[in-house]
This record gives C-alpha cells, structure tokens and sequence, in this order.
C-alpha cells in the first residue's frame, strides 16, 4: 500500500516528462502544461497523505528491484521512507508544483516552452528519486539526474555562448565533486560489503578508531575519510567553498529553475544527504568538523559577494550561497534537526524570492541590472509585499519562518561542542549583518527609490499576470507560517521519531526541547543577531535611500576590497585559467610531443624506416655469389640448433 | 545444454551472404542492398535464439562443436561459448544490422563490395568470439583484418592508404608473435585446443614468454597505451560504418584476448606484469584523456575517447591482483564484469557517437568541430540524441556507460585506492571533453549558412540511432541480464587466474 504510493509519487513526474519529451510537440503546449502540471500537483496532494501516514508512525524501506548482483554485492532500487524523507518529497513536490504553474506565464511564447515543462518534471522525478533512495546506488543516479537536468537547464537557451558555458562549468564543477563522493561509496563498499544505508548505520560503530593505510605515510580515520569524500560531493551539489563557482554562473537559466533547481531544492542535496546519513556522520567527528568550517565560512564569504552584485538574481544566488553554508554549519555542528528546518524555510523563501524576482524580470523586459530599476513598489503590488515578505524571512527577522530556523540554528552551533564551532559561531553571526546589508541593499534598489528606467520600459511597467502572481501567494503564505507551525517538532524532536542522528541527547538542541515557538519569538528581542539584523537594514537604507551617493564613495575608499569582491576572490579566475590553458596546453603537449613525436615519430615511422633500411641491405646480400648463400646457410643453421638447445628440456625456457 | 550448428550459421551464413553478393547479376542496387539487410537480420535473429537457450547457471562452454580440421597438427574445427563471448555475438550481429542500414544511401561506390565486406567481416568475428582451437582462433583473428583493411583503403578518407597501412602493420605485427606462442603451445600440449592450453601447466619462464606475445597482439587491438595511435588514423579514414564495427567489435577482440587466452593460460605471468598492465591503463585514461581534449576532429575526439574508455576495460582486469581485505574474489569479479560490461556499453554508445558523426559528415562533408554549432537549433532530434549519446559517453547513471566504470572504480579500490581515485578523475576529465565537444557542435548560435540548412534526420537515420539509444537506456536501467549471463564464467575465469600453473 505504501510502496505503490512512493512509487507513484515518484513515477508520476517521470510518465509526465517522458510522454511530453517525445511527442510534446504532437499533443501541443496547452496539453504538455496540463500533463506535467497535473502529474506534479497529484503527487503533491498524494506526498500530503504520505506524510500524514509518516506522521501516524508508518515507515518503509524495501527494495523495489535489484538493479544488478556483480562480485557478491546486490546493487538494489528501493525506497526508505521515514518523516526525513516525507518531509523532503512534500517540500520538493510543492515548490515544484508552484513553480510549473509559474512557468505558465514566465515561459509564454519561448518557442522552446514544452521542452521546459518536460525538463522540469524530469528533474522532479530525479529528486524524488534521490530524496527516498535506501542505498547509494539510488541515491547517486538522483544525484547525477538532477546534475544533468540541471545542465539542461541552465543551458536552456543554448544559442547563448554564455548559457551553454554556464551549463558547462556547472556539469564540470559538480563532477569534481562526484568524484569523491563515488570513492566515499567505493570506500564504504569495501568497509561494509553492502551498498544499503542501513548496513552502513549498522557497522558504523563498529568502524570507530579504524584506519585506512594510503600509502605515503598516511594512516586516515575510515569513518572520517568516508565522511568527507561523501561531503566533497556535497559540497558540489550545495554549492560549498570551494566547489561554489558554478551556481552564481547557473543564473544563465530561465528564473523558475533558479527558483526550483538552484535555490528550493537540487542544491540542498547535499545537506539532505548528511542529514540522511546522520547515524553514520555523528560517528564521524573529524568529518563533521571539517563540515562545519566549510560550511561556516561559506556563509559569511559568499554573503559578501552578495553586497557588491548588481544583477538581482546574483544577489539571490549568493544569498542562496551563503543560506547553504548555514545548514551546512548546523549539520556540522551535528544539528541535523536545525539544518533541515531551515533547508525547509529556506526552500519557501527563496523560491518566493527567485520568483518575486522573476515577475520583476518580466516587468522590466528581461532587465537585471538592478541600477536599471527603483521604485517599481508602485507598478507591481503583489509583487512588492510578496518580495517584502521574503526578504524579511531571509533575514530572519522576528515571526517570519527564517527567522525561527536560523536562529535556532545559530544557537545550536554556538551551543555546539564540536571542534571549530566557536569560530563557525562567529562567523555566522556575523553573516547575520551581511545578510540584512545585501538583502536591503537589493529591495531598495529595486523597489525603492528613484526611478532609474528609461522611458519606454517605464511606459510598459505592470503587475504580471495571476499564474506568476498567485504562486507568489502560495509561497509567500508558508514563508510566513512555517515556522510558527514546524518550530517544536523538528527542532523539539517529536517529529523525527528516531529517524535522524542526535535530536534528542544533543546538547545543541537541548535549548528547544522546553520552548514553543512562541517563546522562541520573545526570545528574539533580547539577541544580539536580532539588532546585527536591524543594523544591516539601517546602513542598507542609509546608503540606498537616504544617501545614494555613499556606497560608492565607500567603494572607492576601500577600493581594494571591492575589487576582490567583484572578483569573486579571484575562485573563477584560477579555474578559469586551469581549464581554458592549463588543461588544453597539457593536451596538447602530450598529443604532440608523446603520440605524435615520440610514439609516431620515433617507434612507428622509425620502424617504418628500418624495415626499409634493412631492405636495402638485403637487397645488397643478393650478390649471386655462391659462397655468400653458403655461408648464410651455416648461419641460419646454427641458429637453429640453438634454438633446439634452447628450448628442449632443461633448456633456458624448459 | 544446446547442441547443433547454431554457431556455425553464425559464422558462415554472413561469410556466404557476402560472398553471394559479390557474385555478379544483381539487377538492381536496392535488390543487393536488401539481401545484405535479410542476411544481417538473419543472423542477428540467430544469436538472439542462441542468448534466449543459453544456460547462464554454469562456465562450461555450450553450443560445442569440434570436428577434425588438421589432422596432421592435431588441429580441430571447434567451437562454444561461454558467458563471457555470448553477449560479443550479440553485440556483433547487433552492430552489423545497424551498418547496413547505414550505409543504404551513403555508399554508392562499389556498393557490392561494400555490404559484402561487411557481411563477410561480420562471421570471422563471431568466429574470433566462438573459436576454441588456437590455430582456428588465429584464422579468425587474422582473416578478419582483410575486409576491414579494404573498408579502411577502399571506402576512406583521404589519407586512407597510409591509415590502412599503419593499421594493418601494427595488428598484423602484433598477431604474429601471438601465433608463434600458439603454435609452442600447441606443440607443448599435443593438440590447439584452447582449454586444454589453459588446462596445462606452465613454468612461470615460459608463461612470460607467452604472456608477451600474446599482450603485443592484444595491446595493439585495445589498444593500449602505447601503441594506440593507430587508431585515431584509422577511425579518421575509415568511412563511418568502419568506424562503428572498428570500435564496436574490433577494439574488444583484445580485451577478449585477454580473458579468454592471457589470463588463464598464463596467470602467474598475469600476475606477474600485473602492475605494468594496471600502470599502462591508468596512463590511457589519464592521459589520453587530456589528449582528446585538445582535438579539433569529432572522430579523432572520440576515437581517443574509446582509448580511455578501454582503460578502464583492461585496468577492471588486471586489478584483480591485487585485491585484498576479506572480499578479494568478489572484488576481482565485480572488476572483470565491469571490464566485460564496459566493452559492451562502449560498443552501443562509440557505435552511436561515431553514426551521429557520421550523420554530420553526410551531410557537410567536415569532421572538423569548428565547422558546426548551433547544430540542435536546426536538428533538435538529433541534437538530443547526440546529447543523450554524449552523456552515455560521460558515464551518467540511467545508461549503460555508467555501470562499467561503477564496477570498476568501487572494485578498484580493494585493490589501491590511489587507482580508484586516477579513474574516477575521469568523470571530470571524460566529461570535459565530451561535453565540451557538445557545446561547440550542438549547442551555441547557428555558426554558418551550412549549418542554418542542415535537413533533419530522415527515418533510416532516426531508426539507426533510436535502435540504439534504446540498448543505451534500458542496460543503464536494468543491467542484470547481461551481467548474469556472464556471471558464472567470470567466476570461473577468475579462479583460473588466481590460480597458479607452476608444476
């Protein structure tokens, strides 16, 4: 019974993407629409019931099929579903959903609209696909099916240079990380013998203060190695210091992806994989650690890029950068509970804000530049009180859903004992600032303030239509209240049941375990991340509405600083330079200097050319003289007997 | 188990085909062109009759024949199969059907000849896959140069003479040594019965000596690193359908060599130059891979890009060595099916990429990249095919090429796990290159007037290539089938080379 509900939420996407893909444009661009659009809203409604049985204690893992049984190992396809999982399928199925039906107004008349609906449920199997797996087979075809939608996706106008090079470096860059996350499986194959989540759970314990001998000296913890290959893989797919590049890049994607895919959901992968996996991380301190750092200073670094960006949806992406490091922090502050309400929260937000977005992208006619906007408060409502709303929740402010998961979360890594979580604290309460400058900065600019349009956009300038403004609505809704409603039992405990590592004993969480949300609300008038937030938003008015000339006079002052921003700390450049000259000039060096000069050029040719050589010297001994041939005859002879000698028994060979 | 003639039919049924259609008095070209099609069908049915009445529960070989055939050296007309060659006659039966249907139109210059060498080509492989008298095995292996040294220097390139040439001298030098080393082994052991070979013990001097003739001959067909550079000029040269069976079938004769001959007749001498072979396929993927990015002809791109994929082939091979901890069989055989299951992906997905050049070529007549892009604005079903085939190449999961290099790397590692990382590097480097060549060729604006006119795929094309995306997809769904037809004979041959000969 609730086997073929899993597998019909997770099917439906894929019959949807399928049967569009091939004959999408035989059944026509209205019918594509309602297919994907009702195949995702069903599994929606069908995840809700799931959910409520996950809720009533139900749970499953069984394997649907075996893939293969090579060298002893079954490679199975099945399903565990458990509150993480449900929680995950109804948050992906919803945002999807939403963002279908957004896509209804935001890719009319784009001649490639049904190829985009077919892609977008695709990608949605992909992910349900990875969020239910019970082993790392599955878990692994999720995780490349979403990379590949994702590449798809991102290149979506592949006429544009710039759109197919952005899909490129995103493919090449979540590569770099899917490296290491197969030998994390190839190592755990070799540790438990099994590719199941359980059977890792299940050893993990017994693995504690073991080592892997690598040679050169290096003696590496296993369960700490197995954590971080796994994580480099992570840290791709979630964007994390320094595999991030490729998502700011990703932006070349129609908005809705940017919403779905590389905000709302494939980028919190990774921080569902270490949540899943959790049983396993908290055995796994030295891994843990190096999460926690990496995810730390992923949040404050990336946030101030955010600060000098000027096109909106790069402000986003960072934004999305920096939020990724904060769960990244909570899971490595072994929070688990923490960094999956606010990948949850996160997920309403900033898709709402993405599409916020996106609505102003279509009022502006496909201007980014947010020096080209402000003032549009007055031209599109709906769109400025639901942008409003999701700004306010990314900032975390009192009462809004962001604001009860990364606060909590901040706590959590502050009350956290692993090593490195009082400089990770720090950081992130400094991000806090960053986060309320960049994310003001960018409502101001936008909303705010002058009208910097020329004439003719300003003339066009108008609310878009319901299909883009109501799944604003419907997600502004849960950025508001989500909150409020998942506060105790994700971070209480009373949700999980068992289901994910250390909720209950964790002195991290220990602070959440006696308040209601309630009194998490009241809390947040006596904390220093509440006036940081409120002191962002002030310098992000003074410079934005009261004084407009000030940023850039701060620019100047600290020219420096402002350069290495822009640049991205220069991350771009060097890999730039490593795959455009590096990897091409070693390319060519060993093509003509190894194939084609040394292996060409002197063995094969060169033998060419003896072979004639010899030749010509044969041709020389056909002298007719009687005693030559004589002579070689005794020759020939000999060597034959040699030969004989040679190879009879007890002979060299023998 | 099955008895009878069936792979005989295999074999000779194609071979007489071919040479019916060389006979002269065929009224019409498309008469001709339909007969090769019937015969290439037929057979191809044929090898499925045989995989459907294939016992895949035991490592005996099936469908044995053995007739006298030299008395005189005691050299007999036998054949069988085993689990490990069964899905090479699929794949070959396969792959000949999809080249007649390729080369319906393209081909008009001595058409005949063309189809005939094809056929004709097509039997002495299934003869290669099923013989098992050595001086049978060596026939094959060397019979079935000539129609491909004809395809290369009749129906090539420019520079087809010079391409045919380097290609038949480095197989054929290679071949000779290897029948040097049959004919001692045959006259050690009284007979050239190849199980009687891998029966009889060895001294670990002699085994070298054999593994090394044998490994010239194999390395060059892989082709290994480094004697690969044949074949980056053959494939150039070669007319697409050459390329397709030269990928396909041709480059897996050596890896084949190596299981059925090296491995079990001289596992000590196996173990022995283990370390060189693991050595060798690292550097094939390594830097092979760096040299197929750097290349600015589609075939020559992906002829480099077989290379790579082959290391992976022969690195699944040899690791077995080397495995330690408590599952050292089973390591060495998930290695050696990866190696097997990766022969066979790569024979569907560098037959599709070379038809999707081919398709190309056809129609602008350059293989040179930079004549091309924007090519899925004006072919959009042909550019998602190539993409879908591109990401076969790359090793995505949900197709076949996935589940070799899987194998592969996670076995790799109970033997070094510094090998599993030089391997895994190639799901960046592998998708560098491939996909690098998709965003030149099928992807970015419309480059030039040639290309803004490019026709759409006609339905023989569209047929050739959806025939095999299908395989692609649904061996990258479900690969079990052909992983459990070969498993109990892998199991067997990896107790042959574990084992040791030495008297």
């Amino acid at each position: 019974m609730m086997m073929g509900l899993v597998v019909t939420i997770v099917l439906l996407p894929l019959a949807a993407a399928v049967l569009t893909g091939l004959a999408g444009r035989a059944i026509g661009r209205r019918l594509t629409q309602a297919l994907t659009i009702g195949a995702v809203g069903l599994s929606w409604v069908l995840s809700l019931l799931l959910l409520e049985q996950v809720i009533g204690g139900a749970r499953l893992d069984r394997i649907l099929y075996t893939w293969m049984v090579s060298g002893g190992v079954r490679f199975p396809i099945g399903f565990l579903i458990d509150p993480l999982s449900a929680l995950m399928i109804s948050v992906v199925t919803f945002v999807s959903f939403a963002v279908h039906v957004y896509s209804i107004g935001y890719m009319r008349d784009d001649p490639g609209e049904i190829r985009f609906f077919s892609y977008i449920s695709l990608f949605t199997f992909a992910m349900l696909l990875l969020v239910t797996a019970n082993n790392f087979l599955q878990l692994f075809i999720g995780w490349e099916g979403v990379g590949l939608v994702s590449y798809l996706l991102i290149g979506f106008w592949f006429e544009k240079p710039s759109a197919s090079a952005a899909a490129l470096k995103a493919f090449l860059v979540n590569r770099v990380g899917d490296c290491g996350f197969v030998l994390g499986i190839a190592l755990l194959l070799h540790e438990t013998g099994s590719l199941n989540y359980s059977a890792l759970f299940a050893q993990a314990p017994t693995l504690v203060g073991q080592t892997l001998r690598l040679g050169f000296g290096l003696h590496l913890p296993v369960l700490d190695l197995i954590g971080i290959l796994l994580f480099v893989g992570a840290m791709a797919k979630s964007a994390q210091i320094p595999l991030h590049v490729w998502l700011p890049d990703s932006m070349e994607g129609p908005t809705p992806i940017s919403a779905l895919i590389h905000a709302a959901t494939m980028v919190t992968a990774g921080i569902f994989m270490v949540a899943r996996l959790s049983p396993f991380y908290v055995e796994a301190p030295g891994a843990l650690s190096v999460i926690l750092v990496i995810g730390s200073l992923s949040a404050l670094f990336m946030g101030l890029l955010g600060i000098v960006a000027t096109d909106i949806k790069r402000v986003i992406a960072y934004s999305t950068l920096s939020q990724l490091g904060y769960m990244t922090a909570a899971l490595g502050a072994s929070a688990f509970a923490a960094g999956i309400f606010h990948l949850v929260t996160h997920a309403f937000f900033k898709a709402l804000l993405f599409l916020a977005a996106g609505s102003v992208i279509l009022g502006m006619h496909h201007e980014q530049d947010m020096r080209k906007m402000g003032g549009l408060r007055r031209y599109m409502p709906i769109t400025y009180a639901t942008f409003l709303i999701g700004s306010l929740a990314l900032v975390a402010f009192p009462g809004f859903s962001g604001y009860f998961s990364k606060d909590a979360l901040i706590e959590a890594v502050g009350h956290s004992r692993i090593p490195g979580a009082g400089t990770a604290y720090l950081l992130l309460v400094l991000s806090v600032f960053v986060t309320a400058l960049y994310t003001f900065r960018m409502f101001f600019m936008v909303f705010h303030g002058e009208e910097r349009m020329d004439a003719k956009t300003r003339e066009h300038l108008h609310e878009s239509p319901w299909v883009v403004t109501l799944p604003l609505v419907l997600l502004a809704i849960p950025s508001l209240g989500v909150g409020w409603i998942l506060f105790h039992p994700l971070l209480g405990g009373g949700y999980w049941g068992g289901g994910l590592a250390n909720v209950a004993g964790n002195p991290a969480l220990a602070p959440f375990r006696k308040e209601s949300a309630w009194q998490f609300f009241l809390g947040a008038f006596t904390s220093p991340t509440f006036y940081l937030m409120l002191a962002g938003i002030g310098v992000a008015a003074y410079g934005y509405l009261l004084r407009p000339r000030w940023p850039a006079a701060v620019a100047d002052r600290l020219a420096s600083v402002y350069r290495i921003l822009l640049a991205g700390y220069g991350f771009d450049r060097l890999y730039l330079w490593f795959g455009t000259r590096v990897s091409p000039g070693m390319g060519r060096f060993l093509w003509r200097h190894g194939d084609e000069q040394a292996i060409d050029g002197l063995a094969v040719n060169g033998t060419a050319h003896g072979v004639g050589r010899i030749g010509s010297w044969v041709r020389r001994m056909q002298t007719g003289l009687l005693y030559q041939y004589a002579f070689t005859l005794v020759a020939a002879l000999v060597v034959l007997v040699f030969w004989a000698l040679v190879r009879s028994p007890g002979g060299i060979l023998g | 188990m099955m008895h009878g003639l069936w792979l005989s039919f295999l074999i000779w049924i194609p071979v007489l085909g071919g040479m019916l259609l060389l006979l002269p008095g065929w009224k019409t070209p498309i008469l001709r062109r339909s007969f090769a099609l019937a015969i290439s069908l037929v057979t191809f049915a044929l090898s499925l009759w045989v995989w459907f009445h294939f016992e895949d529960r035991t490592a005996a070989m099936q469908f044995v024949e053995r007739v006298p055939w030299i008395p005189l050296l005691n050299a007999n007309y036998h054949l069988g199969i085993d689990g490990i060659s069964l899905p090479f006659l699929v794949l070959t039966t396969f792959s000949t059907v999809l080249v007649v249907l390729a080369g319906w139109r393209i081909v008009d210059y001595r058409q005949a000849g063309y189809f005939a060498a094809f056929l004709i080509m097509e039997g002495f492989m299934n003869g290669v896959f099923s013989a098992l008298d050595g001086l049978l095995f060596y026939f094959f292996w060397e019979a079935m140069l000539i129609p491909m040294f004809l395809i290369i220097g009749i129906w090539g390139g420019p520079r087809r003479i010079y391409a045919s040439f380097k290609f038949f001298l480095y197989t054929f030098l290679g071949s000779v040594l290897m029948l040097v080393a049959l004919i001692y082994l045959g006259q050690r052991v009284g007979s050239y019965d190849l199980l009687a070979f891998q029966r009889a013990p060895l001294g670990l001097g002699v085994q070298i000596w054999i593994f090394i003739a044998f490994l010239v001959a194999f390395a060059v067909k892989v082709p290994m690193w480094p004697v690969h550079t044949w074949l980056p000029d053959a494939h150039v040269e070669a007319p697409t359908g050459g390329s397709v069976i030269l990928a396909a079938i041709m480059l897996k004769m050596g890896a084949y060599g190596f299981l059925r001959l090296s491995l079990p007749i001289a596992p000590d001498a196996s173990r022995y130059f283990a370390g060189l072979m693991v050595a060798l396929s690292l550097v094939a993927i390594l830097y092979i891979g760096f040299v197929a990015l750097v290349q600015t002809d589609m075939k020559k791109l992906i002829a480099y890009s077989s290379i790579v994929h082959m290391g992976f082939v022969t690195l699944g091979f040899f690791a077995l060595y080397f495995m330690m901890g408590a599952l050292t069989t089973e390591a060495a055989r998930m290695g050696v099916e990866g190696g097997i299951f990766q022969m066979i992906s790569h024979g569907l997905v560098s037959a599709a990429l070379f038809l999707s050049v081919g398709v190309l070529y056809d129609r602008l007549h350059s293989r040179e990249i930079g004549t091309y892009g924007g090519v899925a604005k004006v072919m959009p079903a042909f550019g998602a095919l190539f993409v879908f085939f591109a990401m076969a190449n790359v090793g995505l999961p949900g197709t076949s090429g996935f589940v070799g290099e899987f194998q592969v790397i996670l076995s790799t590692w109970q033997a070094n796990p510094w090998w599993s990382l030089g391997a895994a590097l190639n799901l960046v480097i592998g998708a560098g290159f491939t996909l690098w060549l998709m965003k030149r060729v099928v992807f970015g604006p419309v480059q030039n007037e040639a290309v803004s006119g490019l026709p759409g795929l006609d339905w023989r094309e569209r047929l050739v290539l959806f025939s095999l995306a299908v395989p692609v997809l649904v061996l990258g769904l479900w690969p079990a089938p052909v992983i459990d037809v070969m498993r109990s004979s892998v199991a067997h041959l990896v107790r042959q080379a574990l084992a040791t000969k030495i008297g």
